[in-house]
């Protein structure tokens, strides 16, 4: 996460998903991912009709393969645990290559790294192929709540601003002669936030009064999006046919 | 600490999605009726800063790092409505936008690191402050240990959730003297780094701190004891109060029978059949399958649900009286 937040994860690219209306793809989105995490882990099948529809989705968004890799490193922290799962969860031992393991372990670990692999790859599709001022005005359209929304918005308008100020806080802070390796350097980072806190409360303040003086009446303007029937149909036919492959799965 | 999707199962990721969902709406009233217009820069340039400061990353020791939550500080920092509204949409914002933590997990993860951290850690900061003496150092210290007390709260919320709706047959047991044993230490860095921005912010504009509006407005010569608060105390106190709660969740984990067992079964209350009386309960299988006493462990998961719910209640009720009591904004 460098710098453009304002840009986030977007690619600028001309894909057929970024030509879509922002609120059908991230509805899509979380109906996939909604569906998808639903999934029996036994049926394997099923994740790989998911995998199928997401494959269908880097393409049509224009995303390469270096791309996608990059985006699943959010899932890192979390590799340690799959490895540790089939080794610390109980139930009925298996023998894979000569080591014991759990099996019921062993489907954990495929059932927390199938879905959660799928949720970043559908964020990533989404994120990539829709600008941050369109997600948030999805999520509007949506039935987010407003003031939720209007403080995202405000809140991604000032990201790159203060993210920056952070930095241009530590350069200072480097440049003369300090940089700290050790808890108990930490002091000098603290006293930086502290006043960047008071700087962005300030900030606030001369924005607030700048929207005020602009009429604003607490929420913002938001922009009429339409989208026509076939980008519903187009957009919309990986949940559906996810959630029929659910269906299937759960009565099997 | 964004969890994925696909961690919990389906119907904790609702069920925690509508308490969420819930509380964020209680938030968003009472901000509406508190500062009208103003709460969307002020929540959302405090947003970017509560972003930007778990961007800075503190050291922990050779190439590792830990980043505040921040949730508790800035529930101190803007009320604990504003505060925890602000990290909602942190959370929020890193879901949609920066892939980062899973969407149908954010029921769970708006819950545990901005609901029970800001409301919990305010519940704590007010009960601090009625031990620590009503001055500048004394509003630092108050917010470096509820910092650190927010911490472990969202870690035990986090095991109570596996409770309901573990996917991997890992024991409640396991995950609890885990989670709070490893967030017993990130809250002591936790602490710490909120009490010194904490400090920081008082000797500049004590004015604008939520937290701190009873306390006299200092002259400039006054605010000089913030600086004197003595950190090592701090820290020395936060190894010790970890190292007693250590032993204490140690003794859960234990597989020996403990004191609260041997109430169980000396008095008889416990059923015969430790499993078939959890069978088929509201509990996950999984999440008691291995645990050698489950009657302990579920006495020490109510103790432990009784205390989150507690915290983050009375520090909703406390905002709530807080709220009717004084008018929020001078201006």
């Amino acid at each position: 996460m460098g710098a453009g937040h304002l840009r986030g994860l977007y690619l600028q690219r001309q894909s057929p998903l970024h030509a879509v209306a922002s609120h059908v793809k991230v509805l899509a989105a979380v109906w996939l991912v909604v569906v998808v995490a639903s999934i029996p882990r036994q049926q394997v099948w099923a994740f790989g009709v998911a995998g199928i529809s997401i494959v269908a989705g880097f393409i049509f968004s224009g995303l390469t393969v270096g791309q996608v890799l990059r985006r699943l490193v959010v899932l890192a922290p979390f590799v340690p645990v799959v490895i540790a799962l089939p080794f610390i969860a109980g139930g009925e031992p298996a023998e894979v290559f000569g080591v014991a393991v759990s099996e019921e372990g062993l489907w954990g670990a495929w059932n927390f790294l199938a879905k959660a692999i799928v949720g970043v790859s559908v964020s990533s599709i989404v994120t990539a192929s829709t600008t941050v001022p369109d997600i948030l005005a999805a999520l509007g359209k949506l039935r987010m709540p407003k003031i939720l929304v209007a403080i995202a918005s405000s809140m991604v308008r000032y990201l790159d601003l203060i993210v920056e100020e952070t930095s241009r806080m530590r350069l200072a802070m480097v440049s003369r002669g300090y940089s700290p390796a050790w808890f108990w350097q930490a002091k000098p980072l603290a006293t930086s936030a502290g006043s960047l806190f008071v700087r962005s409360y300030e900030r606030s303040e001369r924005v607030h009064a700048a929207m005020m003086a602009r009429g604003f009446t607490g929420t913002l303007p938001q922009r009429r999006v339409v989208a026509s029937a076939s980008q519903w149909v187009a957009v919309c036919a990986a949940p559906a046919v996810m959630t029929v492959v659910l269906l299937v799965a759960i009565l099997k | 600490m964004h969890a994925p999707d696909g961690l919990l199962n389906v119907g904790t990721a609702l069920a925690t999605g509508g308490i969420s969902v819930g509380c964020v709406m209680l938030a968003a009233r009472r901000c509406g009726d508190e500062l009208e217009s103003k709460v969307v820069p002020l929540a959302g340039v405090t947003a970017a800063f509560v972003f930007a400061a778990q961007m800075l990353n503190f050291p922990v020791g050779i190439g590792t790092s830990g980043h505040i939550l921040g949730a508790a500080l800035a529930a101190i920092l803007l009320g604990p409505y504003l505060g925890s509204l602000s990290s909602t949409v942190v959370v929020l914002v890193q879901a949609f936008v920066f892939a980062d933590g899973g969407v149908t997990a954010l029921g769970y993860n708006v819950l545990n690191m901005a609901i029970v951290p800001a409301f919990g850690g305010y519940a704590l900061y007010i009960l601090f402050r009625k031990v620590f003496p009503a001055t500048p150092a004394g509003v630092s210290l108050s917010t470096g240990f509820a910092s650190a007390g927010s911490v472990v709260l969202s870690a035990v919320a986090f095991s109570l959730e596996w409770l309901f709706g573990a996917t991997v047959p890992v024991p409640f047991d396991t995950v609890f003297g885990a989670m709070v044993s490893v967030h017993l230490v990130i809250g002591i860095g936790e602490g710490v780094i909120s009490g010194l921005v904490m400090s920081a912010v008082l000797r500049s504009r004590q004015d604008i701190v939520f937290g701190a509006r009873d306390l006299p407005t200092m002259s400039a010569a006054q605010t000089q004891p913030v600086n004197a608060v003595k950190w090592r105390t701090f820290i020395v106190g936060s190894i010790g109060i970890s190292v007693v709660l250590a032993a204490i969740v140690s003794q859960f984990a234990a597989s020996s029978p403990d004191g609260l067992e041997r109430v169980v079964i000396d008095t008889g209350i416990g059923p015969d059949d430790d499993t078939a009386a959890f069978g088929g309960s509201l509990f996950a299988d999984y999440a008691l399958d291995g645990i050698s006493n489950p009657s302990a462990s579920l006495a020490l998961a109510g103790v432990a649900g009784v205390v989150v719910v507690a915290a983050t209640g009375f520090g909703m009720l406390t905002a709530a009286k807080f709220v009717a009591r004084k008018p929020v904004v001078a201006s």
